[in-house]
């Protein structure tokens, strides 16, 4: 088990499965299709990111180096925890973008309830995107701790 | 952040509980950013990206609506990017059944929605606003709320005005509140260049193809342009911003590029030369085979390499007035030489409403529509923005609607040359 220590985006704790995109992640290119046609699980939908294309993105804890894309990124990100099939967290290694800081401030401020809720962590650093691997257990801690197993 | 007091009083609800949201938005965007205050946004007009009706955006459309019941309005009325539907626009039965029911079954009770929260009026439809046609033009050192990515780049670059990299409804939010926080290309610091590109090419760089080279390479960085003006002059007439509009959509959609200065043309580099340029900034060099290299670089990612295309969208961002006519005149020519009366691909120019009513009243329009072209208002990547036309074969010279969808790339002389009937590839 390795533990990295990040900056509290969004606050929470969660434990999920790692999905990992060592890219950035292009928001709407990844969601827009799920969200669109009511795929609860969030398949992701992006052919130019060989990592995350085709796997579920609902209720995995996300690991990315930052967003690209659309500059509705932010809104993408807010529409996703608004109809629950957000990630179970998103995890930054660079500083957040301002694209996906938008959406989560966003969701963080207008969204209520459980089923919305995504923690975020930024700023962990490049070695947690080099030790962390799909299927690893990744848990949240207060703090910014994270802690990968 | 240290806040004004009365910025700290609608923080604290003396406006009512959504606009303390609304500023409580705008203050944890800024804080995450490293802001230290918020300043006012001093342009006539906002610009906002979402202007399509799109069922997944149903959260959105709630949060419109929470600010509308709220009369938390902004003062600004504002423009917003093309309407994604025009019955003019080819499509066939299936594709209008997807577009009107499924995909864009919200576009006029949204449009309903902007019309409350201050659209300018029903013709302000189009990404770039800041068109002298449709007049939402910001002017230097002015202070935007916008999120629109090519506009944003536009405006800090060619019009000198200063706004950040937002997200859709942060542009609302931040005009709502009547600040933005300060941070990124809002402040000095943050406008200096950490890249010096230099242009050794033989002949003019396609717009498109220079652009995307150096978004691809310097990211969300802010570029300084060496021997540019050797191919756009050192004023900023409308041949030179039409290419600065279309080179800045691509450096904005290949890379995130918000604010680039070109050496003697773009108002800050015109006064504050080479003290833009950061202490330590890359080199990156583009000549002839840089620009091919790039080129090929691009995938093809039709389900046949090889198929007929089938439609051809010119206007991503949406054409300028000069540009309409000077593609008029290149047609005309060309099809002359192929013997051809019409173009032979169903050819598609997008531009803004104002603008196609000014082009309307020239004599270029009719010979346009003689051609076989049509003109629209309509957004070409939100046209393209569905499964179908996954299996489409269309063709662009917009290094944007590449990046977003499955058209495939053409320089302009290559489009020219395919829809009119010459030498296709």
């Amino acid at each position: 088990m390795k533990t990295f220590q990040g900056r509290v985006v969004a606050p929470g704790t969660v434990s999920a499965e790692a999905l990992v995109s060592h890219g950035g992640l292009n928001t709407l290119a990844s969601f827009q299709k799920a969200l669109q046609f009511g795929d609860k699980n969030a398949t992701c939908g992006d052919q130019n990111n060989p990592d995350l294309y085709g796997r579920q993105m609902a209720g995995k804890a996300l690991c990315l180096p930052q967003t690209i894309g659309s500059t509705t990124g932010g809104l993408v990100i807010y529409c996703a925890c608004a109809m629950g099939r957000q990630p179970a967290c998103m995890l930054f290694s660079q500083p957040i973008d301002s694209l996906a800081g938008a959406g989560v401030i966003l969701a963080d401020v207008w969204l209520d309830g459980e089923s919305t809720k995504m923690p975020v962590i930024d700023s962990l650093g490049e070695e947690f995107l080099s030790y962390v691997k799909e299927g690893m257990t990744v848990t949240v801690k207060d703090g910014g701790v994270v802690e990968v197993e | 952040m240290v806040l004004t007091k009365e910025q700290q009083a609608i923080l604290d609800g003396a406006e009512g509980e959504v606009k303390a949201r609304v500023m409580e938005t705008v203050v944890r965007y800024g804080e995450l950013f490293g802001a230290q205050r918020l300043v006012p946004v001093t342009s006539k007009y906002n610009h906002l990206v979402t202007s399509f009706g799109l069922k997944m955006m149903t959260p959105v459309f709630d949060l419109m609506q929470q600010l509308i019941d709220a009369g938390a309005v902004s003062g600004q009325k504002f423009s917003v990017d093309p309407r994604p539907l025009d019955k003019n626009v080819p499509a066939n039965f299936l594709q209008k059944l997807i577009f009107n029911k499924f995909m864009y079954s919200k576009q006029d009770s949204y449009e309903a929605q902007l019309k409350s929260l201050g659209l300018i009026d029903d013709n302000a439809f189009t990404c770039t606003c800041y068109m002298d046609e449709v007049g939402n033009k910001p002017q230097r050192g002015e202070v935007l709320s916008w999120a629109e990515s090519s506009a944003v780049v536009y405006a800090n670059s060619v019009l000198g005005a200063r706004c950040n990299r937002n997200s859709g409804i942060i542009d609302i939010m931040g005009s709502i509140a009547g600040y933005v926080p300060e941070f990124g290309l809002l402040t000095d610091e943050g406008r200096k260049a950490t890249w010096i590109v230099e242009i050794k090419t033989s002949k003019k760089p396609e717009a498109q193809l220079l652009g995307s080279a150096i978004g691809m390479k310097v990211m969300e960085e802010v570029p300084y342009i060496k021997g540019l003006d050797k191919w756009l002059g050192t004023e900023l007439d409308d041949a030179a911003c039409t290419y600065l509009k279309d080179f800045g959509a691509a450096t904005a959609s290949n890379g995130a590029v918000g604010l680039y200065h070109v050496e003697n043309l773009t108002p800050d580099a015109k006064e504050l030369g080479e003290s833009l340029i950061k202490e330590g900034a890359r080199v990156y060099v583009i000549d002839d085979a840089e620009l091919k290299r790039v080129y090929d670089s691009y995938p093809v990612i039709w389900k046949n390499a090889d198929a007929t295309p089938k439609l051809c969208f010119m206007g991503c961002p949406h054409m300028s007035l000069e540009q309409l006519k000077s593609w008029t005149d290149r047609l005309d020519k060309a099809l002359a030489e192929t013997g051809n009366k019409k173009v032979v691909i169903p050819t598609v120019f997008t531009s803004s409403p104002a603008v196609i009513a000014e082009f309307e009243k020239t004599d270029f329009a009719a010979k346009l529509k003689n051609m076989g072209v049509i003109v629209s208002y309509i957004c070409p990547l939100m046209y393209m923005n569905n499964p179908l036309c996954g299996k489409m074969p269309v063709i662009t010279s917009s290094n944007k609607l590449r990046t977003y969808t499955t058209a495939r790339y053409y320089t302009d002389d290559e489009i020219l040359a395919q829809i009119t009937g010459g030498n296709c590839k």
